[in-house]
């Protein structure tokens, strides 16, 4: 290890996480290789190993056998303050080599907030932040991930952004690099080229144009890039690599534990929910493979537990084949099981007390909204009966706390609609009240709102963000009426909403914004720790942008939108329709009651395993 | 109740750095993924019977960690150092596992070596430095404890202590008491900054090298 590196890792928090060394990291010899890759997330150690894409794409790129794939992370402050002293550039854990060497590096964009500290690790890694001030091929610098749906915001400082599913575009990409390497093509050739694979966008091939009013006007191809680039997905998701043999990080990651990922979209189309549009369509994993690819996962961690993944497992059409599966295996080991993203139905519920056989954790539903109303105008398919029959189950089965997420702001929003969150509360309670085994025990009940922010590719990109102050009115209003003493009310700051919303809808003229922030500081936003709303403001005012043009003006249903030329599968009529249906309060069929023909099974040979 | 076993065990290079309660959970893990099946405790929380003899402080390297634990069912102990250690995260190697004889409250010195390190000084004089420095009858220093900051002298903890100057600074070979009372390696460096600033080293790193009885048997 290197002498001064040696010598800072005593002196920071939780050092483990900057040594690598891990059990089951892959180390290959530089003789055999002949492409270096560096997978970057830009957040710490803790929340990119768990991150499970970045843990199959470590596999699927590693699995070319010329190339080596490391892991690079964000240092914390005092790391990173530490590591400038000295003099150490960012390195990749594997093999400690500095960002400089490598062929290529990827970064994971999954969470806006984390824009500057993409440019943050380019800079530690001494590496020129702007596209157009690298001049050489290599390194290669590119990102993928569920925020690139809207890449214009990180334009300027990426050669290349790669859209969708990454277990097949990523080698291909790389190997298109090899030859790129190997033959000494200019950069200008290689991104010409990588621009004819599909699901490349190579925002260089690309000009954004603004009308006298300083809207987007569009952002056009030029000669030789297609128009619109549509992302990737793996079409045979049954027999696509899923990774057994997984690092063990040697320090508390936040999940902990082996991930099992059942499938993939979403058949509900809630109108906010940007993962329920862009991952779709739907395909599936049988449920015996899943118990294979669980037990073998297990056996080569030595986890302890295990979680099944998805967007609503309960939409999973054999969970509960899976779960005696994985039960037959978990319980005599005393291995835990966890199902995140339940359903509030009777099903669930008779899944979720066979499960918690084994440990027993709090029960969390996401209502959304307060009224029947507003949850039918954003199409998220809960009844309160629903709910309370559920938490009936629960509290009659002794569980004792129950969480309760809702956002505020939503399109069409009434102040009817914020105080019925707080009777949907006292309705839990009274629940508790009739049903509860125990009531010695007490009951907690916690409320969290956060603010709405209208995302890209859903049917709500073109509404608008509320104010920050009227969300603290909001807050006001709803915590004036949460006067329960077993309900606790939490409610998440909107200036990070706000900021999100801005990255999120942005189109090119963020990009300066986002070095601006960087310049004064800014790194590590999406925690509350670095956060700084004033760093933005100023960022916008001296850009020269208006954050109410990103946030609370309401779009047009004509105006260009900066992702237009990115085609996530579902097309923009479909989201058209839905957003009116949203302002008439229709509610639209699950995929399995009806196709509403969003258009994202032309993606896959137009089939769709709802 | 299953037999009782040791597990000797050395921590260097990159895994110094995995602190004492995630070294609890990476044993455990490499344990399930070796397919030996430890023992846990009755109760409402099981948990997997495993106990570290002296905690390791995060950069300090060993040849010679001890750890106690019990396995569910009788297993051959000689395949499992082996087995273990391909389990186990770089820089973590299994020596051996055995039935101990000895009690955990009989271990009381610990052999150690170190170097320290000097960016701007002659390693020949600081280490005339140093040995007079360790030779004094009384070092008190300040200590951070429970219940606040302490003083406490270390030199009774100290069984004998010599230095040598070496290519990248001064050597150190010591016998230090592990416990009762415990002296950490890093509680040297710290009584050099109270007590001869001049002598504190820019970095010093420390490996345990063998655990002894109160009468300086090798302790198993």
């Amino acid at each position: 290890m290197d002498g001064k590196l040696k010598r800072i890792l005593p002196r920071v928090q939780k050092p483990a996480r900057y040594t690598g060394g891990e059990y089951n990291q892959i180390i290959k010899d530089l003789q055999s290789v002949d492409l270096r890759m560096a997978l970057c997330f830009p957040d710490v150690y803790e929340i990119g190993m768990s991150n499970l894409g970045m843990r199959i794409l470590y596999s699927t790129i590693n699995s070319m056998k010329n190339v080596w794939c490391e892991r690079v992370f964000a240092p914390w402050d005092d790391m990173e303050q530490e590591m400038r002293g000295a003099g150490i550039p960012l390195y990749a854990l594997e093999s400690g080599d500095p960002l400089s060497e490598f062929d290529a590096l990827g970064f994971s964009l999954g969470y806006e907030m984390a824009y500057t500290t993409v440019l943050n690790m380019l800079d530690l890694g001494g590496i020129p932040l702007r596209a157009e001030d690298r001049r050489e091929l290599l390194p290669l610098i590119f990102a993928g991930g569920s925020s690139c749906c809207n890449p214009e915001p990180m334009a300027q400082f990426m050669d290349l952004f790669v859209l969708g599913e990454g277990e097949e575009l990523d080698n291909e990409l790389l190997t298109l690099l090899l030859q790129a390497k190997r033959e000494g093509w200019d950069k200008p050739r290689f991104l010409r080229a990588a621009a004819q694979i599909e699901g490349v966008y190579v925002p260089s091939l690309y000009t954004a144009t603004y009308g006298a009013d300083g809207t987007l006007s569009g952002v056009t191809a030029l000669p030789g890039a297609p128009e619109q680039v549509t992302k990737r997905i793996v079409t045979d998701f049954e027999h696509s690599p899923f990774p057994t043999d997984q690092i063990v990080p040697s320090t508390e990651i936040v999940h902990d534990r082996v991930n099992l990922e059942l499938f993939r979209g979403c058949i509900r189309g809630c109108r906010f929910c940007q993962a329920g549009q862009i991952y779709r369509p739907v395909r599936s994993r049988s449920a015996e493979r899943l118990v294979q690819q669980g037990i073998a996962a297990l056996r080569s961690s030595g986890y302890q537990e295990i979680t099944l993944s998805s967007l609503s497992s309960s939409d999973y059409r054999p969970l509960g084949e899976l779960c005696d599966g994985l039960l037959d295996y978990c319980v005599p080991r005393s291995i835990g099981l966890a199902l995140p993203s339940l359903r509030a139905d009777n099903f669930s519920m008779d899944i979720m007390q066979r499960v918690q056989k084994v440990r027993k954790s709090g029960l969390t539903f996401a209502p959304e909204a307060g009224t029947q109303r507003l949850r039918d105008a954003i199409n998220k398919n809960v009844r309160e009966e629903d709910l309370l029959e559920s938490c009936r189950v629960a509290f009659a089965g002794g569980w004792n706390n129950v969480k309760l997420y809702f956002m505020l702001g939503l399109p069409t929003e009434t102040d009817e609609d914020v105080l019925g969150i707080a009777q949907m509360a006292n309705d839990v309670l009274h629940c508790w009240r009739e049903n509860a085994v125990n009531k010695n025990r007490g009951v907690r009940i916690t409320v969290s709102t956060s603010c709405f922010v209208p995302k890209p590719h859903t049917p709500f990109q073109w509404a608008p963000q509320v104010s920050r102050e009227e969300y603290l009115r909001r807050v006001r209003l709803l915590r004036e009426h949460m006067t329960a003493r077993n309900v606790t009310y939490n409610w998440h700051d909107a200036e990070t909403s706000e900021i999100e919303c801005v990255l999120s809808r942005g189109d090119r003229r963020i990009g300066p914004v986002i070095e601006a922030v960087w310049r004064a500081g800014g790194k590590l936003e999406a925690w509350s720790d670095f956060f700084r709303y004033e760093r933005w403001t100023q960022a916008m005012a001296v850009c020269g942008c208006e954050i109410a043009d990103y946030t609370t003006r309401e779009r047009a249903e004509a105006e260009a939108m900066p992702w237009d030329h990115i085609n996530m599968g579902v097309s923009k009529a479909h989201l058209l329709r839905e957003n009116r249906r949203a302002q008439e309060g229709v509610l639209s069929p699950d995929c399995r009651h009806g196709c509403v023909g969003c258009g994202a099974k032309a993606l896959n040979g137009g089939a769709c395993d709802v | 109740m299953s037999e009782k076993l040791r597990l000797r065990f050395t921590k260097s290079g990159r895994a110094v750095y995995i602190s004492h309660l995630d070294l609890m959970r990476t044993m455990q893990r490499a344990f399930q993924r070796a397919g030996f099946a430890l023992q846990y405790s009755e109760g409402f929380n099981p948990h997997p019977i495993l106990s570290i003899l002296l905690p390791l402080s995060v950069g300090v390297s060993s040849d010679c960690e001890l750890m106690d634990f019990s396995l569910i069912a009788p297993t051959d102990l000689s395949a499992l150092p082996e087995r273990l250690t391909a389990a186990m995260p770089e820089g973590i190697r299994v020596l051996e596992a055995y039935a101990p004889e000895r009690k955990v409250k009989d271990l009381k010195w610990l052999q150690i070596s170190g170097l320290l390190e000097y960016d701007r000084a002659d390693y020949a004089t600081m280490r005339d430095g140093l040995q007079a420095f360790f030779a004094r009858a009384s070092i008190v220093i300040r200590k951070k404890t429970k219940r606040g900051e302490g003083e406490s002298d270390i030199a009774p903890a100290i069984r004998s202590v010599g230095f040598a100057a070496e290519e990248g600074g001064v050597a150190l070979k010591a016998v230090i008491s592990a416990q009762e009372p415990t002296l950490n390696p890093d509680h040297l460096i710290a009584a050099l900054r109270q007590c001869a600033p001049e002598l504190a080293p820019d970095f010093a790193a420390f490996t345990r090298r063998e655990v002894f009885d109160a009468q300086m048997r090798v302790f198993r």
